[in-house]
């Protein structure tokens, strides 16, 4: 076997085993699936184990160990592509390739796969083809992708459509996606250029009055888990360690999140100057933004506004002119599991490992990326951090509620006249963001994604914000006709299901324990016992390692907390046990296969 | 105080279940003052002779045999237990389950080494004698309603004596932590 182009790749990476993502996303790219000889190759020159190799390939679903198709069709299969026609598109892909889903065609030009959330929830169904963004699909365009792929074009010429507004036109993107900004707060206004507080701010503040200043502010995390911000940075810059490092967080792998998908777009130079400014705060030299695969298709263009960065002195040595402010940034991307988000998982993967969560403590600001002393903020709170620098701390605390200042970015899908993002100040209730988004008829609304909250109309009058109803910023709408239970609960149950990174043993099975008592109840072989079981089992989900697992059965526990009716209007009464056991069906086939007539 | 009424099967299981249950040791002799058996290989009383009070399920649901041993059980038996492994998750037996049927035959009565000269006519078993193999091996509570789980691949015997006792005696059962850890 030809080994030298492994090899070169394996070389372009330092036979760094820490780079061990970047390597097999290479070769992925290169190949379309990772083949088994390569593993060899890559153990031998990075000096690990070729186990280790596998158990890290094995772990992402954009690796892939068998060919996959010249062209790779991975299909949204999130709640939000299932409402707006995910059926329709997935069954002419079907009918169109001759082949299934979890399949590749005979001729092995297309593959169908299924996929997670991929970060389009306001424009589905949505797929990548190769890596590139295809948003809105509808059987028409299958077909006429499908019939551009057997006539062999490029990725780029699949489809006729145009290209989505603001950046997604420019050439380093070229992508079919849409911004829909629907509403812009101090956050996304463009009344900011890039490396201003960099420039204009740091010479006369100390890090440690910046750190004051992000206090002064109560920013808080906007990844989910609302950590004080000034705090963190902090930690960071009293934790012992010659080198320290800033990572973004933009994995962005909650469905129906995709804000940050838009302010990578559009703000780019804002994240990496938040970037920077938590660089100077905590004494760090290195930044990483951790991007999920998804994104691929930003790629071109994030390293290109690095570039322009570095030029202008807003990256590398003595930045803006402060002597001694080193720090640079570089991408790291994932390759496809949700759990990768949490931040140390996050750390595992960056340092070429498969993503399973750390215990904690130590936290990440104390023992981070490669041991060392490392910061973890999600996108849009190093945007904010920077607006709150620029603007000053007063003006910040001027917007929101008394326990959450500011603005929240909140992405906004399902049933709804005008989904998008929107930069809302804290303190809305969820009737106001409906009345905003254009959504009549609305039967039930998950707040935070599926690790979130299913709220019915009765507490439509509930506020967002940290001491409410709390969100990374996941706001699905569902109308009267949708079926909260086959549709909603099951999808995010099989979501998770998908995404445990399966260390933990209720995190690994009670998903699915869950899943099997739903449908059971689904397919009318429902008891109470049943409704009491799916109340007390998810207890044992506190246990788990990480918030994946903690929040898990969210979708069970707060659906039957709030829509308990849909429930038990599918439970048989006067029946105290029915495991829908058919003795028929269950030999059926076991006797066509001897030959015999089953005597029952 | 009448004795209680025991009955205990094995279904798709090893008897390791059953040998556990033996290890209770002497304690078999107090066992003797509080109970008598009635359909158990223990005794080797092949059919329920009367009503039960508790009967012990080892072993998993895998061919129409078990499924009926198994309703008949729960027709007798006032508390149902499953015991054990196999019969609470289907066990060892269970690993068949991601293999399709047809396989899972072809191995057992073609192709495996210990059959592969000795079935020449190269048959699928298919009286009508014989049980009728299921899709799956089902745990039992996914037949019938079963009341108490001991886990153990076997439970231990301590278990099993204090579960039965306070079964039998009303009292509150003990499980200490030795007898419910496994490593
Ligand atoms: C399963 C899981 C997934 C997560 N995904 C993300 C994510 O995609 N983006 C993010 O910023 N934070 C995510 N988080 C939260 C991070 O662990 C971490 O709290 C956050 O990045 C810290 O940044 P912040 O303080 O700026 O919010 C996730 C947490 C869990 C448990
Ligand atoms: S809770 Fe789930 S995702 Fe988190 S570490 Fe445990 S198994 Fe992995
Ligand atoms: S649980 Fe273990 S000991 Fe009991 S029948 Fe199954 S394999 Fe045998
Ligand atoms: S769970 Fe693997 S041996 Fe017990």
């Amino acid at each position: 076997m030809d080994t030298k182009w492994i090899e070169k790749i394996v070389d372009r990476y330092g036979r760094d085993k820490t780079r061990l993502m970047d390597i097999l996303i290479e070769i992925q790219q290169e190949k379309g699936y990772i083949p088994s000889d390569t593993l060899p190759v890559i153990a031998r020159m990075t000096g690990i184990s070729q186990a280790w190799v596998e158990q890290t390939v094995s772990f992402y679903h954009f690796f892939r160990r068998e060919p996959s198709g010249r062209y790779a069709v991975f299909l949204n299969n999130s709640v939000v592509a299932n409402m707006m026609g995910r059926d329709k598109v997935a069954r002419t892909f079907e009918e169109e390739t001759g082949c299934q889903f979890g399949e590749v065609s005979e001729d092995g030009l297309i593959g169908l796969f299924d996929t997670s959330c991929i970060g389009m929830s306001d424009q589905e169904p949505a797929a990548l083809i190769n890596g590139k963004v295809f948003t809105r699909l509808t059987p028409f365009r299958v077909r006429e992708i499908v019939r551009n792929m057997r006539a062999g074009k490029p990725v780029e010429e699949l489809s006729t459509s145009g290209y989505g507004g603001g950046s997604n036109a420019l050439p380093l993107i070229r992508a079919e996606v849409r911004n829909n900004i629907q509403r812009k707060g101090p956050l996304l206004e463009e009344n900011y250029e890039t490396g201003t507080v960099l420039r204009e701010k740091l010479r006369l503040l100390t890090p440690e009055e910046v750190i004051w200043e992000v206090k002064l502010s109560e920013l808080r995390g906007r990844g989910g888990a609302g950590f004080p911000t000034g705090l963190k940075w902090e930690f960071c810059r009293r934790a012992k360690g010659e080198k320290k490092y800033i990572f973004c967080n933009a994995d962005e792998g909650e469905p129906g999140t995709f804000k940050d998908r838009v302010l990578l777009t559009e703000y780019p130079g804002l994240v990496f100057e938040g970037m920077a400014l938590a660089a100077y705060a905590a004494g760090a030299s290195e930044g990483i933004l951790y991007i999920r695969y998804e994104y691929k298709y930003l790629e071109r263009y994030l390293n290109h506004v690095l570039e322009e960065m570095r030029k202008n002195n807003l990256l590398g040595k003595n930045i803006a002119g402060i002597e001694g402010f080193d720090f640079d940034i570089r991408l790291q991307y994932g390759a496809g599991a949700y759990v990768c988000g949490e931040e140390s998982a996050l750390l595992e993967s960056a340092e070429g490992k498969r993503g399973e969560p750390r215990f904690k403590p130590p936290f990440p600001v104390e023992k981070g990326y490669l041991g060392r002393p490392t910061i973890i903020n999600n996108v849009e709170t190093l945007c904010a951090a920077v607006k709150i620098l620029y603007f000053g701390s007063e003006w910040y605390r001027t917007m929101g509620t008394e326990n959450s200042k500011g603005t929240k970015v909140l992405s906004i899908s399902g049933d709804c006249r005008y989904p998008g993002i929107y930069e809302l100040e804290w303190g809305y209730t969820v009737n106001d963001i409906l009345d905003m988004a254009g959504a009549d008829d609305v039967q039930a609304v998950q707040v935070g994604g599926p690790s979130g909250t299913l709220i019915s109309p009765e507490e439509f009058s509930r506020i967002i914000c940290y001491k409410d109803l709390a969100t990374g910023g996941s706001f699905i709408i569902f109308n009267n006709r949708r079926d909260i239970l086959r549709d909603v609960v099951h999808n995010f149950m099989e979501f998770f299901i998908e995404e445990s990174c399966g260390s933990c043993v209720p995190c690994r099975n009670m998903p699915w324990l869950l899943k099997q008592k739903l449908e059971k109840i689904l397919s009318g072989h429902g008891v109470w016992k049943d409704l009491e079981d799916l109340e007390k089992w998810p207890e044992i989900m506190k246990i788990n390692r990480c918030g994946l697992g903690q929040t898990a059965a969210n979708p069970v526990i707060t659906s039957l907390r709030n829509f308990r009716a849909l429930y038990e209007e599918k439970i048989q009464k006067g029946r105290c046990f029915d495991e829908g056991f058919d003795l028929e069906k269950a030999v059926e086939e076991s006797c066509e296969v001897v030959g015999r007539i089953p005597l029952i | 105080m009448r004795k209680k009424i025991i009955a205990t099967t094995s279904l798709a299981g090893c008897f390791g279940c059953h040998m556990s249950f033996l290890d209770i040791d002497e304690r078999i002799l107090d066992l003797v003052e509080l109970v008598e058996f009635d359909k158990s290989p223990i005794d080797d009383i092949k059919k329920f002779t009367r009503e039960c009070d508790i009967g012990l399920i080892e072993g998993g649901v895998c061919n129409s045999e078990n499924v009926e041993v198994l309703k008949e059980f729960r027709k007798h038996c006032k508390v149902l237990v499953s015991f054990g492994e196999c019969a609470i998750m289907g066990g060892l037996p269970a690993l068949r389950n991601t293999v399709p049927i047809r396989e899972c035959f072809e191995e057992a009565y073609l192709h495996g080494p210990s059959v592969e000269e000795a079935n020449e006519e190269m048959i699928l078993p298919n009286d009508e004698e014989l049980p009728m193999i299921l899709d799956k091996v089902y745990p039992c509570h996914e037949v019938v309603k079963i009341d108490y789980f001991l886990p153990g691949c076997p439970p231990r015997a301590d278990l099993i004596w204090n579960t039965l006792y306070a079964l039998v005696t009303g009292e509150e059962v003990k499980i200490p932590y030795e007898v419910i850890k496994y490593d």
